[in-house]
């Protein structure tokens, strides 16, 4: 699977999609990959706020459970509702459909801090 | 890491390995959502090759063994494998295991891959009637081939009649050509099915045999990941999690294999006095709303801390979220409610009826 090159990542494998002061964030094809198949996932409340680093959900597979952290900082404006009962959306669709929450940025110069596909790249 | 006579087909079929108390052995090959959906809807084949085999063998043979298990295994008719714990000195579970009767002076014991060495030197200490005891392990390879068309694909491999082998008896014979095969009616998926041991030179020969027969049924490799949600739907132990030394069978839910009025054994005088004096927990099984619960989530009851998940998964059949863990005895009753305590937010639970599932042939 290839990774999204108008896309930021982190390297805990999450992607960054930003329209206007809006970011989408997800897990990566990599982190779904290593993850195996999803079966629950707890999304943040929609107007909670996080501080970039923090953890902002949760994304289980049948073996583990693991952190989602706010690749940036900002306030939840939107979280991805499909996915309840429909989390294998997460594995087969992780740069797009199975997109996990919505924030509106509170310090738009942190994504100078994200890396871009061909730094992923290396990592993934 | 040590490595199954198994490894390199693992590779070939493009498994992921971990790291499972020092083996490397496939968590999964596909993903652990459809091989568990192959196993219980056609047929499965595990790797169990990390599974230790120790011989008793001499007249005293089965003395010796139930010397050392709780279970009654002298009443086991030649052919017949009996599940049973090993308990030590204070009645904690020293491991869980399948003892097989397979002649008059000759006993295999089925050990789990962690306990191997644990077992070995504990049954060689506590050996009062001397009788040979061989942890042959390293000789012998394990399959598990487990689903409802399981003895459909052996048959075709053996002229040993498999619809003569009950649940829980087993028959030695040629396996794909191999001599000095055990079949046995066992498994630890809650489906018919069987565990082939096979000596270890031979398994090039067995993998790719049971392959080609298992094509024409849609026979799908299953790795640990799904082993474990099977066994968990049926609430079957896994030895490290839900039972361990200090755990005794009344509490882990043995009771049903610890045989008090069978005469002397490792552990019965202190399993004695708990029963007598009361069982302070018991292992049960809980449906959890909203949340998967995993080990060591404290049970919480009133407030109060009362236990603790020992296992715990989505159930892929059920679609519910399962979990295994110790709860006060008083309140170990089918439908006694608790919230857990899933990482600092509260999911309620229900203990429930188990086996959780129920296979429908």
């Amino acid at each position: 699977m290839s990774y999204p090159s108008h896309y930021k990542y982190t390297d805990q494998h999450e992607w960054v999609s930003v329209t206007g002061d809006v970011a989408t964030v997800g897990i990566t094809h990599h982190a779904q990959d290593a993850l195996g198949d999803i079966v629950h996932v707890e999304l943040p409340a929609v107007g909670k706020t996080f501080a970039k680093g923090k953890s902002a959900c949760e994304v289980e597979s049948v073996k583990a459970v693991s952190d989602v952290y706010a690749p940036v900082s900002g306030t939840v404006t939107e979280v991805n509702g499909a996915l309840d009962g429909n989390e294998a959306v997460i594995n087969s669709d992780p740069h797009g459909g199975g997109w996990l929450f919505k924030l509106k940025l509170s310090n738009p110069g942190e994504l100078e801090g994200l890396m871009d596909v061909g730094a992923y790249e290396a990592i993934a | 890491m040590r490595r199954t006579p198994f490894h390199e087909f693992h590779k070939e079929a493009g498994a992921r390995l971990i790291d499972f108390g020092g083996w490397e052995m496939p968590v999964q090959y596909t993903g652990i959502l459809e091989e568990h959906a192959a196993c219980r809807e056609r047929v499965g084949l595990f790797d169990v090759s990390h599974m230790g085999e120790v011989w008793f063998r001499g007249p005293k043979a089965m003395d010796a063994v139930s010397h050392l298990v709780t279970n009654d295994v002298k009443k086991l008719a030649l052919g017949q494998a009996m599940y049973t714990a090993m308990c030590n000195e204070r009645g904690g579970i020293v491991d869980d295991l399948i003892v097989y009767n397979v002649a008059p002076e000759e006993v295999l014991i089925c050990v789990n891959a962690a306990n191997r060495d644990k077992d070995y030197n504990w049954m060689i200490t506590h050996n009062p009637m001397g009788v040979d005891i061989v942890n042959e392990s390293d000789s012998w390879c394990q399959l598990a081939i487990q689903g409802r068309t399981a003895e459909a694909l052996l048959q075709t491999l053996t002229d040993v009649p498999l619809a003569g082998i009950k649940n829980y008896w087993f028959a030695a014979g040629t396996v794909a050509g191999i001599p000095r095969c055990i079949i046995a009616r066992t498994g630890y998926t809650g489906e018919d099915g069987f565990e082939v041991f096979c000596p270890a030179g031979a398994a090039d020969i067995l993998w790719p045999a049971i392959q080609a027969a298992g094509k024409p049924l849609g026979l799908a490799n299953i790795g640990l990941g799904a082993r474990d949600t099977l066994r968990l739907e049926m609430k079957y132990c896994l030895y490290g999690n839900d039972i361990n030394d200090d755990t005794t069978p009344l509490e882990g839910g043995l009771a049903w294999v610890t045989k008090l009025d069978k005469g002397e054994f490792i552990g019965r005088d202190p399993i004695l006095a708990q029963k007598a004096a009361g069982v302070p927990k018991r292992l049960v099984g809980l449906v959890v709303e909203g949340r998967i619960a995993r080990p060591h989530s404290p049970i919480v009851q009133n407030g109060v801390v009362v236990g603790e998940v020992t296992s715990g998964t989505r159930s892929p059949s059920l679609g519910l979220n399962l979990a295994i863990g110790y709860v006060p005895a008083g309140s170990a009753a089918v439908g006694t409610a608790f919230d857990i305590d899933i990482r600092g937010s509260m999911a309620p639970a229900k203990v429930a009826k188990t086996p959780f599932y129920t296979r429908p042939y």
